[in-house]
């Protein structure tokens, strides 16, 4: 990987590490996280409740609250270091440069204000030349971009007046209308219903791709980020396990761990054979990381693998396993540079 | 496994066979409480469940599978058709004047971290059904109970804790055993794996599977994931807003799906093979409110099919394909 392929990235996250220091002990929430996410790129972040995907993106905004703390690793934005960057600087890329759609619509918007005003304001705090009616105006052109009905009306109403995929089209246009060259979006359609998650996706997708910004979807879904990304990124228990293409991870997974979810779907399987399950459960986050996380539930694992953390393996195009069966066959990744990171 | 579907469908016994049913929750307002409109949470629904059979209810949010589940178990009101189970008419009465019925009929709930009484130890969770009903007493009842347990994967270490101790995974096994325990004829199971990882959910849906066939049971099955309700179910009814619009046997409705509305369902839900991703049809707008609803068909405001005929006559269920058991509620399907 030389210097101006790095230039391409847009976003390079590099051995984060982010631990809540709690009363009864250390969690160990993200251990040795890095990928890099390539301009105009649509990655996808996947895995199970608590493996850490959400904390990533708030790692990335710098919005982990205590007693979380960030204790090491480098996130690269454009030529910024996001982790040095002093609060006011990372306030003016916050919501201007990286926005983040929230899961529950609902939740992030303010209930006692009127929804155009939300949209409107959004654009006044990050362009301070733009006067009350220009914000008004563009902010209701926004709503009509996001295709609500109506959106000088629409824009006059309460968020407890609007449906869930109503209130996150609202989000994303709220999100969306500062242009920003990064989209967070944290499960943005679990909430709501399939015929309107297939909407929310196509307009997401449709959006982006007229703005030039670069996704991170996070889901734990494993179909909707098949459908939106370029990439996927496979994490389990607060480390990155596989990632690749996603035609690569989703036909071709090498990571047992990915394997095994993608067989846990009860959508490929014929009704009459029973579905597969990983035996065990995620481990306890507040036990030191020892060697591979997923060692005690792998089906595949070997003495070392509780003992040894492995890493991570090229074993094909842009596609990167964090897994010993593949030491034999499979160099190292960035052999050639210090970092263990993805390629794009 | 089609032959086996088929001889259920044909030969056994209807368990529960629900005609025409309606629920309806009246909306109040102002000082004097006077009602200004009625959500039809369910109008006009007929729908049977097979002994030994696993019926799917599919629908979005809103479309009153639930409502449907609870009208069952004399949990929501019905004002208007019948519920006959097993030989007995249950609509319109309290759910305490009909005899055992809780011994038949059960309801797993969908959030497994809400249904069960966060004060009382597993040991009387699961047993308090077999003393209530008087099905058991003293040492039985721990012998059942922990009998029960063990079946579902938990064990005596389980007995004396609480249920904020268990993972969802867990509790939905410590919901499960304090219905089965009872040896319900029915079990109603509510969005059973919609708050657990997929990981959990796949333990839990083949646990399902193994009691079922092990005990006999018969499930109504109500969930809004298709790839769960494909897996799990014999027969399938889709519902929107209150009405079924399509039901038959699982394979038919999936193959060869009738009505527009289960055609965009089908189509909208992402594949994580980009080779299979189908053409979407992305329907649109959001579902109309239940709050009295036009007449018509029910889906005419969405349908990218739609005639003049459908905003004025509500189509009714009728036989759509080659198979006799696979029935649509719409004008002109095959347009």
């Amino acid at each position: 990987m030389t210097d101006s392929a790095n230039k391409n990235n847009l976003l390079e996250v590099d051995d984060l590490a982010v631990r809540f220091y709690t009363l009864r002990g250390t969690v160990h929430a993200l251990e040795d996280v890095s990928f890099k996410l390539g301009q105009g790129e649509s990655v996808g972040l996947v895995g199970e409740t608590g493996c850490g995907k959400s904390l990533t993106a708030r790692a990335i905004l710098r919005i982990v609250s205590p007693p979380g703390k960030i204790i090491r690793g480098n996130i690269r934005f454009e030529d910024k270091q996001l982790l040095e960057l002093s609060e006011s600087e990372i306030r003016q890329i916050r919501g201007n440069q990286i926005s983040m759609i929230m899961q529950e619509p609902k939740m992030s918007l303010n209930p006692s204000m009127r929804v155009g005003k939300q949209v409107a304001e959004t654009l006044m705090i990050h362009d301070k030349s733009l006067g009350k009616r220009g914000a008004y105006a563009q902010a209701v052109d926004m709503l009509n971009a996001v295709s609500i009905p109506d959106p000088k009306h629409m824009a006059k109403r309460y968020p407890h007046e609007l449906s869930g995929g109503m209130a996150q089209r609202i989000m994303i246009a709220m999100m969306l209308v500062t242009r920003p060259k990064l989209l967070i979006a944290d499960e943005p359609t679990s909430a709501l219903d399939v015929t309107i998650q297939a909407q929310i996706i196509d307009l997401i997708n449709n959006l982006i791709e007229d703005i030039g910004s670069s996704v991170l979807m996070i889901s734990h879904d494993l179909g909707v980020v098949a459908e939106t990304c370029d990439r996927v990124i496979v994490m389990y228990a607060g480390s990155v396990a596989e990632s690749g293409r996603v035609r690569d991870v989703m036909e071709n997974p090498q990571h047992p761990y990915t394997q095994g979810l993608l067989r846990t779907l009860p959508d490929a399987i014929d009704p009459g054979e029973p579905l597969y399950s990983i035996k065990g459960t995620v481990p306890n986050l507040m036990d030191e990381p020892l060697g591979c996380r997923f060692a005690p539930r792998c089906p595949q694992a070997m003495d070392r693998c509780s003992r040894q953390k492995p890493p991570v393996y090229d074993v094909g195009p842009g596609h990167q396993v964090a897994c010993f069966l593949h030491e034999a066959t499979s160099p190292v990744a960035g052999a050639s540079t210090a970092s263990m990171g993805v390629l794009s | 496994m089609t032959a086996a579907v088929a001889q259920v469908s044909d030969q056994a016994e209807t368990l529960l066979d629900i005609r025409d049913l309606h629920v309806k929750f009246p909306l109040r307002s102002g000082l004097l409480m006077r009602t200004h409109a009625t959500v039809h949470a369910v109008s006009g629904v007929s729908v049977n469940v097979k002994r030994g059979e696993v019926l799917g209810l599919v629908g979005e949010s809103g479309c009153g599978k639930t409502t449907l589940g609870r009208a069952v178990v004399g949990l929501a009101p019905t004002s208007g058709g019948s519920i006959d189970f097993d030989g007995q008419e249950l609509a319109g009465k309290d759910r305490d004047d009909v005899e055992g019925l809780a011994k038949k009929i059960q309801l797993i709930f969908q959030d497994p971290y809400s249904s069960l009484h966060p004060r009382k130890m597993v040991r009387d969770l699961v047993g308090e059904g077999l003393i209530l009903n008087g099905i058991a007493s003293g040492a039985e009842v721990d012998r059942l109970t922990l009998a029960m347990l063990q079946r579902v994967g938990l064990g005596v270490e389980h007995l004396y804790r609480f249920p904020h101790e268990f993972s969802g995974g867990q509790r939905q096994r410590i919901a499960l055993a304090r219905a089965l325990v009872l040896h319900p004829d029915l079990i109603i199971l509510d969005e059973p794996t919609s708050a657990l990882d997929v990981s959990v959910q796949a333990q839990t849906l083949n646990l399902l599977k193994e009691l079922k066939a092990e005990l006999g049971l018969t499930y109504l099955f109500i969930s809004h994931d298709l790839g769960v309700v494909r897996y799990m179910s014999d027969r399938i009814a889709v519902m929107y807003l209150g009405n079924i619009v399509e039901t038959g046997p699982t394979r038919n409705v999936f193959d060869n799906p009738q009505h527009p509305y289960t055609r965009s369902l089908l189509a909208a839900l992402p594949s994580i093979h980009p080779d299979q991703r189908k053409t979407r049809i992305v329907l649109e707008g959001d579902p109309p409110t239940p709050i009295d609803p036009p007449p018509g068909c029910p889906f005419a405001g969405r349908c990218p099919k739609v005639q003049p005929l459908c905003h004025e006559q509500k189509p009714v269920l009728a036989v759509a394909g080659p198979d006799s058991l696979h029935l649509t509620a719409c004008h002109d399907p095959d347009l």
